[in-house]
């Protein structure tokens, strides 16, 4: 088989739309175009029924109790915005605090500075060493006043899988609604809103094989009934909480794309861990000083976030450029600052700018983890070759030691 | 972010990778820059008699942008004098790299570099001139 270029190892960031989705949907451009708030004729209801099985068909992704506690929306990050600001703005006269941790999405931290802002008061829980979030330091958080905590079910840098049902338990018993944005786990590691206490869930098409720009917010019905200040004013669609013409074609992707994860997900881990740990060994074998970020075990069975010491990650990847992998290099993004994820981890700064995440998926192949693999390995060598740190590793000195002027 | 086609061709073909002897006293070493910040510059000089760089080398940890500004700074430099090569400025490497505003900071790190080589240049020298007086 020959390999097509660059190799796309980006898989938290997107996925490719499964060709078996997209089949699903190209009707619902076309012919059945119809709007799904029609109720005047056949366009509409035909519309409608399809948004409904979808909401059906997510359901039982997440095991909600009822497709109705399903409302769709542009993706996560409105999921995110739609969860916590509906949420403070409904039960704010309940109480003023918020718990969520330093390793969630810009959409939940931004969201929540927001909320800040406006006079609640956010706590935001570290996550440990090994990127996992400890349910005693949610626990602790917990007051009196606080209406909602927010922790996602598995981390988009590190991969690392939360303890989602023993916070569930702990918010359950204190009356606080339990918001999670699952984004990155649905359909990869076992997630069950009733089994785990989850009152509102954030989800999105595009990690699982689905088309962009296509979300959903689950939000419970039944014990508790949960309730939103919508966010988005108009028609009143999605029972008052989510103004706006549905998308109808990306909802039919959407659900199609769940329910391949339903029938598939699980033996796709099962690959998935096997190409990482292919690539893990590999590495490994051939390099000295590559640390595993993140915890070893209890992450998704595609990701893989290392720091390749002593050379600098935007670097290393412009070496790679065939290979279509991130970094948690301040080099790849606007501000200069590396990761906050692995930061608060309590990564040293260096081994942050030293950071790739490999992020595998449905369509990768061991040719291209073989291929990666090597490619990485060498250009490691050659970086190495040409850093002074490097040298420094060599000669026995510890770069620790050294007085550094930062600039 | 694209890279400038000067940048990709010096990342890919540094010019002068490596090292000299950090205790020759003809050599002048300057390493800059921090770990934690994600780039560090050690660039070398070799002065003759007559203070003329006649070689230069360098090793770094950073970004594409950091690698090829070191690249060209040693090429710049080479058979200049001291002096001459003290007045390289890092607006020149931008230029001649093409640095977008978020990577200015690396022909910075290049500049300061050059600099920091010449000064151990020269104390190393100042120091030896009082040993031989002595």
């Amino acid at each position: 088989m020959t390999l097509k270029f660059p190799i796309y190892m980006d898989n938290h960031a997107t996925t490719p739309v499964d060709p078996r989705v997209l089949d699903a949907m190209l009707p619902f451009f076309t012919q059945d175009f119809g709007n799904a708030a029609s109720r005047t004729h056949a366009y509409g209801w035909h519309a409608e029924a399809a948004v409904d099985g979808a909401r059906d068909t997510l359901a039982r992704l997440i095991n909600a109790e009822s497709g109705k506690e399903i409302v769709f929306t542009s993706g996560a990050t409105e999921s995110d915005n739609l969860a916590l600001k509906g949420v403070a703005e409904y039960y704010g006269a309940k109480g003023n605090h918020i718990v969520t941790t330093t390793i969630e999405h810009k959409a939940v931290l931004d969201s929540a500075k927001r909320l800040e802002k406006q006079g609640f008061t956010v706590t935001h829980v570290s996550a440990g060493p090994d990127g996992i979030v400890d349910p005693d330091d949610i626990k602790k958080a917990l007051t009196d006043k606080t209406i909602l905590v927010s922790v996602m079910l598995a981390n988009n840098e590190v991969g690392t899988i939360q303890p989602i049902a023993e916070i569930g338990k702990l918010t359950r018993e204190r009356g606080a609604l339990f918001h999670v944005d699952a984004v990155q786990g649905i359909g990869k590691t076992p997630f069950d809103v009733r089994a785990m206490n989850v009152d509102l869930a954030s989800l999105t098409a595009h990690k699982i094989y689905g088309p962009k720009g296509v979300g959903a917010l689950y939000v419970r019905r039944s014990k508790p009934r949960v309730r939103l200040m919508a966010q988005m004013d108009g028609g009143g669609h999605e029972r008052g909480n989510r103004s706006g013409t549905l998308n109808v074609p990306g909802i039919v992707g959407f659900a199609k794309a769940a329910e391949i994860m339903i029938n598939e997900g699980a033996a796709e881990a099962v690959k998935l861990r096997a190409l990482r740990d292919r690539l893990w060994k590999k590495l490994t074998s051939e390099l000295d000083s590559v640390v595993l970020n993140g915890h070893a075990e209890q992450l998704l069975p595609g990701n893989l976030n290392l720091s390749f010491a002593f050379v600098e990650g935007e670097g290393l990847m412009m070496a790679i450029k065939d290979v279509a992998v991130s970094s948690g290099s301040a080099c790849t993004s606007a501000s200069l600052e590396p990761s906050y994820v692995l930061r608060s981890m309590g990564l040293d700064e260096d081994m942050a700018h030293s950071s790739i995440r490999f992020g595998l998926g449905r369509f990768n192949t061991e040719e291209e983890v073989d291929y990666v693999a090597e490619l990485v390995v060498s250009k490691v060598r050659r970086l190495r070759d040409m850093s002074p740190l490097w040298e420094m590793h060599q000669e026995g000195i510890d770069i620790k030691s050294i007085e550094w002027v930062a600039h | 972010m694209a890279y400038s086609e000067k940048v990709i061709e010096h990342y890919e073909n540094p010019r002068n990778v490596g090292a000299f002897d950090k205790n020759d006293p003809s050599v002048g070493t300057g390493l800059v820059g921090a770990p934690a910040c994600g780039d560090v510059m050690r660039l070398q000089i070799r002065v003759n008699d007559a203070g003329v760089i006649e070689d230069a080398k360098f090793k770094t940890f950073g970004c594409g942008s950091a690698i090829a500004s070191s690249s060209i700074a040693t090429e710049w430099i080479k058979g200049k004098s001291l002096d001459e090569a003290a007045t390289v400025r890092n607006s020149q490497i931008a230029e001649e790299l093409n640095l977008p505003p978020v990577k200015i900071h690396c022909s910075v790190l290049a500049e300061d570099a050059i600099k920091s080589a010449i000064e151990d240049y020269r104390k190393k020298r100042a120091a030896r001139e009082v040993l031989d007086k002595e």
